[in-house]
């Protein structure tokens, strides 16, 4: 791939967390019997008529809001297309006046990614593949579940601004964190909440002209984001350094064979045949509204990551974890009770990758600053978060519970001799090694010691001693 | 999906035209329907034409007939608890007058490739 320069464009569908579906009051839950979060309107009945769901436009704006976009008038439109998912043989989405127009979004890193459009439009129902292995192509008939027809969707339209797999799920990664910290989506990529489809192309590194995309459909992780782009972009240069062509189509991500498949072409594209949704009248959020849902947005990842980078003074890529893990709240709590930050992302990073459980800001700054004030070894502290992890409660009485003191230096030092009586070859290692020798010995050392105190010891204090008894000999 | 912004106007319809949107539509003309239909449409896009004469700058185009626009309901499901059994019956009936239902599914035909 050398000499090549990947170039990826995004569509992201999400499902709003809404309790009705965008048209009608029947309700949008996940799973459910089939058929049984049906309406005339969902099963598109002849008489049946739709009207919008307030919460779905609010939810719409605020991802636009969230996403720096122009949030502005639009209007619904008829995608026509035959096929069972949509019993009515068309979709209502938007088409040339969407809600969100233009917008960006900021990845961890710093750079920005623009954003096309984010609009409105109803979920299709579910189809399940009955024979043929379940393969579209061989199947032997369908069936189909009208639970999710209708749920209201955002499209969110990338603009092709990433260059890599890894820009690609650091992108969605981020979408999702701010989906799901606004309240927009629980973001759910294996229940299928949000679904990606990726367009691919590839060019020669510092051509300005686009290549020929290809679209990638059905990719449920962000695993598989990354692996159908590493594959398509591949399969794209090898067919141009053979001397053939791009053929623009739509191609299906296969997850067992590791491979994307023609799905159609150009030339077999769907003629959509778009007008204007005349069942709906158009939208047109006042500046009030508009205003008035900003003001009740909450911090946003991004400006969570700087709040925390600029308390703690550490790089906003380094606070993602934490963010990530919605514990920036806790950490920033206890760091203004004195507990050192390094210390503090530490424990959130290592120790807390199952949330905060029973354990306050309060106790974790008094443990982190036992911790850091030598009366508990960096083990012992570990075991006693944990504790308070799962049944909350005073560090101090924790660590007595447990019996956790700090060892007496005299005492450590008897065990050190002891051990350097029985390892005499590491020893002199140790003594006359350099300096990547002198850390392996005393890796070797210091866990010796932490198995016969059964992590008792400080391990500081046992490097001090090593370092203490080869400068004496 | 982004709208194609490279749709060509058409010069005036003809019957080629006709036959591809009534295959979209999945109706069946007969060659006489065509020929009618051609003549049809072709004056309704004339009318439309006549308009686009005027010197229409600064009027919004009209997508809706109607005055309205935010017609919006609150997100509120239609079913309550009480109401659970009549809506059971509503999706038993629906289900029941389907040609064919397998685990309370409709069951279509085979189809070929993928939704849009």
């Amino acid at each position: 791939m050398d000499g090549w320069e990947v170039v990826i464009g995004l569509e992201v569908h999400a499902e709003l967390a809404t309790a009705t579906k965008l048209f009608s009051g029947a309700r949008n839950e996940f799973g459910g019997e089939p058929n049984t979060h049906v309406d005339p309107v969902s099963l598109g009945l002849p008489g049946s008529l739709p009207v919008l769901n307030e919460k779905a436009v609010e939810l719409a704006i605020r991802v636009g809001l969230a996403l720096n976009c122009v949030v502005q008038a639009s209007e619904f439109a008829r995608k026509n297309y035959f096929y069972p998912d949509m019993p009515k043989d068309f979709q209502i989405s938007q088409f040339d006046q969407p809600i969100n127009g233009e917008g960006w979004l900021e990845l961890p890193d710093g750079r920005s990614i623009g954003i096309e459009r984010a609009h409105l439009e109803e979920d299709t129902g579910k189809s399940t593949h009955v024979g043929g292995g379940g393969r579209i192509h061989e199947a032997a008939y369908s069936l189909v579940d009208y639970n999710r027809a209708g749920v209201p969707l955002i499209e969110i339209v990338g603009k092709p601004d990433l260059r890599s797999a890894e820009d690609a799920r650091a992108y969605v990664s981020e979408l999702r964190a701010i989906l799901v910290t606004i309240g927009a989506s629980d973001g759910k990529m294996e229940e299928g909440s949000m679904r990606v489809d990726c367009n691919v192309s590839v060019r020669p590194v510092g051509d300005e002209e686009l290549g020929t995309r290809c679209e990638v459909k059905n990719i449920n992780s962000l695993r598989s984001l990354g692996r159908a782009i590493a594959y398509e972009s591949r399969r794209q240069v090898d067919l141009i350094t053979s001397g053939q062509k791009i053929d623009q189509q739509t191609r299906h991500w296969n997850e067992e064979d590791g491979r994307t498949h023609t799905l159609r072409s150009k030339e077999e594209a769907f003629d959509y045949r778009y007008f204007p949704e005349p069942d709906l009248v158009p939208v047109a959020p006042s500046a009030e509204w508009i205003d008035e849902i900003r003001a009740a947005m909450p911090l946003l990842p991004g400006e969570r990551r700087r709040r925390l980078a600029d308390e703690s003074g550490i790089h906003p890529e380094a606070a993602a974890l934490t963010v990530e893990r919605g514990l920036d709240d806790l950490a920033l709590a206890a760091m203004d009770l004195g507990a050192e930050p390094a210390r503090v992302l530490v424990h959130v990073e290592n120790n807390l990758a199952d949330g905060q459980g029973g354990l306050t800001a309060e106790a974790f700054a008094s443990l982190v600053v036992m911790e850091t004030g030598g009366d508990l070894t960096a083990t012992q502290a570990k075991t006693v978060l944990a504790d308070l992890v799962d049944s909350g409660g005073d560090p101090v009485d924790v660590a007595a519970g447990h019996g956790f003191e700090a060892m007496e230096s005299s005492e450590l030092e008897g065990l050190v001799g002891g051990l350097i009586t029985d390892h005499p070859e590491d020893w002199e290692a140790f003594v006359g090694g350099d300096e990547g020798e002198r850390k392996k010995k005393s890796g070797f050392f210091v866990g010796q010691i932490m198995k016969a105190t059964r992590g008792q010891a400080d391990g500081r204090v046992v490097n001090e001693i090593l370092e203490r008894l080869a400068d004496g000999t | 999906m982004k709208p194609d912004s490279d749709v060509s106007v058409p010069g005036r319809i003809t019957r080629d035209d006709v036959a591809y949107v009534a295959r979209l539509a999945r109706l069946n003309l007969s060659d006489t329907e065509l020929e009618a239909f051609t003549g049809q449409l072709a004056d309704v896009l004339d009318h439309a034409a006549d308009l686009e004469a005027l010197d229409l700058d600064g009027v919004a185009p009209t997508s809706h007939p109607l005055p309205l626009s935010n017609v919006l309901r609150p997100d509120v499901p239609a079913v309550e608890s009480a109401d659970e059994v009549d809506h059971r019956l509503f999706c038993d009936e629906v289900l029941a007058a389907a040609p064919a239902v397998e685990e309370n599914r409709f069951r279509v035909p085979p189809v070929l490739g993928e939704a849009p």
